[in-house]
């Protein structure tokens, strides 16, 4: 980790940046490709989303509030356990200045895609459950509905107080000329530990909407 | 084990201005994860029961509770002297409207399923705290690794080493 940290701060950069730099000319400061923390061009596809979402739900649309449900959970679920469970392993192996490159690409994108899956499956998700009249505590899914409330519960606690932060700060540190790699290792041991949990209690999520969905 | 696992915060780089994870500061983070569990744990109590009637005084309870730490937290961070402000609203403030969005989803759909009188009020109020608390969490997390205006300004205004 020292050395790792030593690589990142050396006034040649790491090696990536090395061999990213043009062949002739000295060595400069540690060049990571420019990035924006919330990707303005996702933005639209997210509003169009939100959007379809928002009239589907108005106009009763069963065929598409399943499908934002169905489609946006199985990404939501699979998404986390493909991150914590593979994803997160691979990265907590590799080299810092590895892990930011990777970061660089990968945790831009992952501010846009995770928020919108998990608002869609999750509004989806109750309308589907009052049009089926599941909402209703008589109702035999009844008790599987409330399991998977507390599933979700847990899980919200985890990605908005530890996951989400630790993201976002990692972005951050990222983008200072000289990124502490101390910090980001710490960041995203928290990042790949909470993506890890999640992706575990994604597996509860998918017994649960199995048991609901053959009623 | 490394340093990074004993530190509070990592050390200061010594390329950049030093940052705030020397300081103590206190447990904002901790006690909003605590009200982010109480108002989650109101929100399921109130899911499970709507549309059908429902007893309030547990989810007020959860919710008082929750909104007692959102002042709590508020003023502990008013008390911290030194702290990269600058930073913490930027992201506040982007993280609030990103949470206004989907708080205003949740509305949109409770108000859809004729979620009214002492409910909703229950439920706006509980979207409300967590539409405080998530960005509080994300806006302080980013800001105590950065440095304060102060000590970018003494950064810059060193001379830079031969």
């Amino acid at each position: 980790m020292a050395v790792d940290d030593a690589v990142l701060r050396s006034p040649e950069g790491p090696p990536g940046a090395r061999a990213a730099a043009p062949a002739a000319g000295p060595p400069g400061p540690a060049a990571r490709p420019d990035f924006q923390i919330v990707p303005v061009r996702g933005l639209p596809i997210v509003a169009v989303i939100l959007v379809f979402l928002i009239v589907s739900i108005a106009a009763h649309w069963l065929w598409a509030i399943d499908l934002f449900h169905v489609a946006g959970g199985g990404l939501w679920t699979g998404i986390d356990l493909f991150v914590g469970l593979v994803i997160g392993p691979i990265l907590g192996r590799l080299s810092i200045p590895a892990r930011m490159e990777f970061s660089v690409r990968f945790m831009p994108k992952m501010v846009l895609i995770m928020p919108t899956l998990v608002v869609i499956t999750l509004a989806a998700g109750w309308q589907l459950a009052r049009q089926l009249g599941n909402l209703n505590p008589g109702a035999a899914m009844h008790a599987w509905l409330v399991a998977s409330y507390i599933v979700v519960g847990v899980m919200a606690i985890i990605a908005l107080g530890l996951l989400e932060p630790a993201n976002i700060a990692v972005l951050f540190e990222l983008k200072k000329p000289q990124p502490n790699g101390l910090l980001i290792a710490k960041l995203m041991r928290r990042f790949v530990y909470a993506a890890g949990i999640l992706g575990l209690m994604q597996v509860a999520t998918l017994i649960i909407m199995s048991h609901i969905a053959v009623g | 084990m490394t340093a990074a696992d004993h530190a509070d915060g990592p050390p200061p780089g010594p390329g950049g201005p030093p940052t705030l994870e020397k300081q103590n500061l206190p447990p904002i983070t901790e006690l909003a994860v605590v009200t982010l569990g109480l108002i989650i744990v109101g929100g399921i109590y109130m899911a499970a029961h709507v549309p059908h009637p429902v007893n309030l005084a547990p989810a007020i309870g959860l919710l008082a509770a929750g909104g007692l730490l959102v002042v709590v937290n508020v003023i502990l961070l008013t008390r911290i002297s030194e702290f990269a402000w600058d930073v913490f609203w930027r992201v506040g403030g982007w993280t609030f409207l990103a949470y206004l969005v989907i708080g205003g989803m949740l509305i949109y759909v409770f108000t859809l399923d004729h979620v009214r009188g002492g409910p909703m009020v229950v439920l706006f109020a509980m979207i409300f705290v967590f539409m405080i608390d998530v960005p509080l969490i994300v806006a302080f997390t980013v800001a105590r690794y950065q440095p304060t205006a102060s000590a970018r300004a003494a950064a810059s205004a060193a001379p830079a080493p031969a």
